[in-house]
Parts: C-alpha cells; sequence; structure tokens
C-alpha cells in the first residue's frame, strides 16, 4: 500500500508552510516544476493534450496492477510545478481512492489561483480528467 | 511642444489605480484589454440609478424624458467625437465584436454573393476574422488575408494585388491589438475604395489613443467599444455611411426597432432605431457620455505626447533585458508592447508579475493567426495609457528582471 492520500497533501502543506513569502513559494513550486519526472514522448500526443488558453498540457493514465499511474507535462513551468504535486498526491493510488479525494492542500498552500484561472491553463480540466480516468478504471 | 499632463492629478480620477495588489502597489498595463474608468463615469452610472432610471423614447413621465436626453446626448456627443456627420449614423451596440456581427449580418448578408471576396488582415483580433468567415461559409464566399511582415507591418503592395471586382468589403483594424501597429488606413481605404469595395474599420484599439474623423477618413464602417475608451463595458458604436445603413436590413427584431406592427406586415423604425431592438444599455450609453467628456477636458497632444514617451522609456529600458525581444516593431505603433523571453513561457512571467501586482497580458491576444505567422505560442503584452508612469516602467522592469531570475 502506499502513502493515504490525506498523508501526502499534509507533507505539502508542511513543505510550503516553511516559505513565510510568495517569492519563496513560488521558487518551489517552480524547481518541482523543473524536477517533475519527464514524460515519455510516445504519450505527448494529440489525444492525451488538454487545451488551455495560453498552454497545454498532456495527461497519460494506465492501470498498474490495482493502482493508477499518471504522467504528465506543460509548456509552462508554474503549471507543471502544480502537476508535479497533483501526481504525487493522486499518482499510485487506487481509482477509489482518487474518486474519493479532496484536494484540499491546494487552497491551503495558497495556489488555488492557479485553478481558478480555468481558461487559461487546462489545470482545472486536468484535475476533472485525472478523476474521469479513476471512474474509467474503476 | 505639447502641454505636460499633470499625472498625479489625473490619477487621482481613477479610483481603481489607488490600491494594493498582492501586498503591492498596483500597476495597471492591460489598457488594451480595458482601460480604468474615471470617476466621472462611475458617478454618472451610479446618479442615473439612483436618480433618473426608467425606460427610453416611449415613456411620457418625467424620469423617462430626462432617460432618454441623456441616452441621446451621448449620441450627440460621440456624433462630434468622430466628426459624423448627423446623430443617426451612430448606432448602439454591446462592444465591437456586436457592431462587427451586425454589419456581418446585415450588409454581408444583403450584399456578398457565391464566389465574391472579403478581405481581412493576418493583424486581426478573432472578432474581425469569425464573423467574416460565417457570412462567407455561408454564402460561398473567400476570404482572402492581407499579410503582415517581420514588424508588424501590413504589405500594402500584396493588398493591391488582392484587390479586384469580387471584393465586397475589406476588414481591417486600425490599430493591432497584439503588437500595436497603427495600420495605413487612409491608403486602405482609398485602395478599397478604387475597386468598388467597402470598408470595416475596427477602431476598438485606436479610439483611446488616435482621432479618428469618420469623413475625413470616408469611412464605410467603424466599430469600438466604450469599455475600451475609458467608459463601460457592455456599450459599443457602429459608425455607418447613412446610404449604407439605410440600404441594410434590420439585424435583430423586436421592439424600438419597429415603426408599426401587425401580422399582416411589420415596417421597420429609422435609423438609429432600425438597428437598436429592444431596450437599450441605457445607463452605461450615459456614462459612455461622461468618459468622452472627461476624455475631451484633456488636451489631445498632451495625452499623445505622454502616451509616446511610455512607449519610448519602456521600449528602451526593455531592450537590455537579456533574451527579451519584442514582437512588433512598426514604426507607428502605439503606447502597446508585446514581448517574448527566450525559453520562457508567457503564462510563466504573468503569473510571477502578478504576484508583483503588475498586471500585463499574456497568450495569444485573440489573434491566433499572427501568433501562428511568428510561430509564437503567445507573447506577453504591456499596454500603457496616459495615467500610467515612468516610475511604474521602472519598477515592472525591475519585477520582470527578478521574475526571470526566478524563472530561468
Amino acid at each position: 500500500m502506499g502513502q493515504p492520500i490525506n498523508e501526502i497533501q499534509e507533507e505539502l502543506i508542511e513543505e510550503f508552510g516553511l516559505f513565510e513569502d510568495w517569492a519563496d513559494k513560488y521558487e518551489y513550486l517552480i524547481d518541482l516544476g523543473k524536477k517533475l519526472a519527464p514524460m515519455t514522448d510516445a504519450f505527448k500526443t494529440e489525444e492525451n493534450v488538454i487545451k488551455g488558453c495560453q498552454s497545454r498540457v498532456w495527461l497519460h493514465a494506465e492501470k498498474q496492477g490495482d493502482l493508477v499511474v499518471f504522467q504528465a507535462d506543460s509548456e509552462a513551468i508554474i503549471v507543471k510545478g502544480m502537476i508535479s504535486m497533483l501526481i504525487r498526491v493522486l499518482s499510485n493510488h487506487t481509482p477509489a481512492e482518487i474518486l474519493a479525494s479532496d484536494l484540499y492542500f491546494i487552497d491551503q498552500i495558497g495556489m488555488s489561483q492557479h485553478l481558478a484561472q480555468t481558461r487559461s491553463n487546462g489545470l482545472v480540466s486536468m484535475v476533472k480528467q485525472m478523476q474521469h480516468y479513476a471512474l474509467a478504471f474503476s | 511642444m505639447a502641454e505636460k499632463l499633470n499625472i498625479d492629478q489625473i490619477r487621482a480620477d481613477f479610483p481603481v489605480l489607488h490600491q494594493q495588489v498582492n501586498k503591492a502597489p498596483l500597476i495597471y498595463f492591460d489598457n488594451a484589454a480595458t482601460t480604468q474608468k474615471p470617476k466621472a463615469v462611475i458617478d454618472a452610472l451610479q446618479h442615473y440609478y439612483e436618480l433618473d432610471n426608467a425606460n427610453i423614447h416611449r415613456g411620457l413621465h418625467t424620469l423617462a424624458e430626462r432617460a432618454t436626453t441623456a441616452y441621446e446626448l451621448t449620441r450627440k456627443k460621440l456624433a462630434t467625437f468622430l466628426n459624423a456627420p448627423s446623430t443617426d449614423q451612430i448606432i448602439f451596440t454591446s462592444g465591437t465584436t456586436a457592431g462587427i456581427n451586425l454589419v456581418a449580418q446585415t450588409f454581408g448578408r444583403a450584399n456578398i454573393e457565391k464566389g465574391d471576396q472579403i478581405i481581412v488582415s493576418n493583424l486581426e483580433h478573432h472578432s474581425n476574422i469569425v464573423p467574416w468567415q460565417m457570412i462567407a461559409q455561408e454564402k460561398g464566399a473567400e476570404i482572402k488575408v492581407i499579410p503582415v511582415s517581420d514588424e508588424g507591418v501590413l504589405d500594402i503592395e500584396a493588398f493591391k494585388a488582392l484587390l479586384n471586382s469580387k471584393v465586397k468589403l475589406v476588414a481591417v483594424n486600425h490599430v493591432s491589438n497584439a503588437i500595436g501597429t497603427i495600420n495605413p488606413i487612409v491608403e486602405i481605404i482609398a485602395l478599397a475604395h478604387a475597386v468598388g469595395a467597402k470598408v470595416l474599420i475596427d477602431g476598438a484599439q485606436s479610439v483611446a489613443h488616435l482621432a479618428v474623423d469618420v469623413q475625413a477618413l470616408d469611412l464605410d464602417f467603424f466599430v469600438f467599444s466604450a469599455h475600451k475608451l475609458f467608459g463601460p463595458t457592455g456599450v459599443g458604436v457602429l459608425y455607418g455611411k447613412r446610404d449604407l445603413l439605410e440600404a441594410m436590413p434590420p439585424y435583430q427584431g423586436g421592439g424600438e426597432m419597429i415603426k408599426e406592427v401587425s401580422f399582416a406586415g411589420t415596417t421597420y423604425n429609422e435609423l438609429p432605431y432600425k438597428f437598436e431592438a429592444g431596450t437599450p444599455n441605457i445607463a452605461d450609453v450615459i456614462a459612455l457620455g461622461a468618459a468622452l467628456d472627461y476624455l475631451q477636458a484633456i488636451p489631445a497632444d498632451a495625452l499623445a505626447a505622454q502616451e509616446e514617451a511610455l512607449l519610448a522609456y519602456a521600449t528602451e529600458k526593455l531592450q537590455v533585458i537579456p533574451g527579451l525581444k519584442i514582437v512588433g516593431t512598426a514604426p507607428e505603433k502605439i503606447a502597446v508592447i508585446s514581448f517574448m523571453v527566450n525559453g520562457v513561457h508567457p503564462q510563466d512571467i504573468g503569473v510571477l508579475l502578478d504576484k508583483f501586482g503588475i498586471a500585463i497580458r499574456t497568450g495569444h491576444h485573440c489573434a491566433q493567426p499572427l501568433m501562428e505567422r511568428y510561430g509564437l505560442v503567445g507573447t506577453c503584452r504591456a499596454s500603457f495609457s496616459f495615467y500610467n508612469t515612468f516610475e511604474e516602467i521602472d519598477r515592472f522592469v525591475l519585477c520582470l528582471e527578478k521574475t526571470l531570475q526566478m524563472l530561468q
């Protein structure tokens, strides 16, 4: 069994809690984006693309045993940082765990604006798509 | 030498400018998207709703008369502002997009036939492309495109080569929203008229910066939005030549646009009401009048001088940033700077500048064909107005440098 989703969320909240000003927080987020595991090129297809108004996100999901494993990428580094956290929280969990999850950490670390920009970055659609994959695999 | 503006005094007229955003003083450099509103405009809205609110034209009570007079006064002010020959040729719409669609669906439907051509430019906003594609598709007409140079200048020789008797309409913007180029509309209009084509000029980006004399320019159609001219959102203006407007069929049916209605047949109202079906956006039209008054109280040459100086200063300051490239370097530009930085996605720059309290626009600026022409996913766009300052540009450049350090 992997680490429970909420435990990972708590870890992220703690990590972001270390930073006092926004610049440190964003530097960490950018760093997470840079360190995001590269997406397999074969999965960066037109079918896997989620079009935001300003930048694209690619999302691939597959089932490994009982668990859903996600890979994703984006053209924009801050979006990549967000993706990196979403993958850390949701990947390698069962469809039921993913479907039951409530991503409260985003609000708590002060990054909800990136999910509020509904048209610009594709992140909202990405979260929805992750849930859809979980449903399809359940 | 133009009289110098008292910028502090002007800024005091714009309440929104005096606030902290993300714990920093707001710097508003997104004026091409929408301009801020002077207190006089906000007051006009409040005054209307507190004292004069009534439906216009048909009521005979005092409030209806006051509201009608104020509404029609804006039309008069607009006729003066544009030097239109009459107030009847000023039609209120909901914005530039609505004005273009109105012309496409009325003039276009009546005059464009199978095999005809409509010319647009590579610099257009989607709203001056899609309505023409729709009517072209419906009628079996063709869209032709005036190409644009690497600097962002329209290729007039190529335009001349596109012109022929099949061209029924040329639709170009006065100023490019994405890169700020001022297009040579005098020449474009003369060339189009020489082959019998009519011209629609999208003035959304020009009215706040350049004087427009519809008669001197021999304009057939001119459209713009109030909200880019320090007025409220939800109001636009369509100017048209009288013979064209009179020959055009009505657009939307409803109240106000009719003379008499019976089940045997309906007769339509005269200009401009023929095109203003339903209760219009009364309050915002009245507030647009206040915006025009405000703008006309500022000496136009001083205003232009301030914007030119801001453009020159920001262009010089930005050019020293390593890897930064200004997109759109036409010799004739309004105070808009579109730029990109090597290896950095514009969206990331926009997100971080916002953290510094700086509002710019990033993305394709609803001009995807232009972005495609330059092989870009988008740009960052800083667009200035006369209420912006040199100190703001200094802080913008400093914060942009910090932003790039974080991203690179």
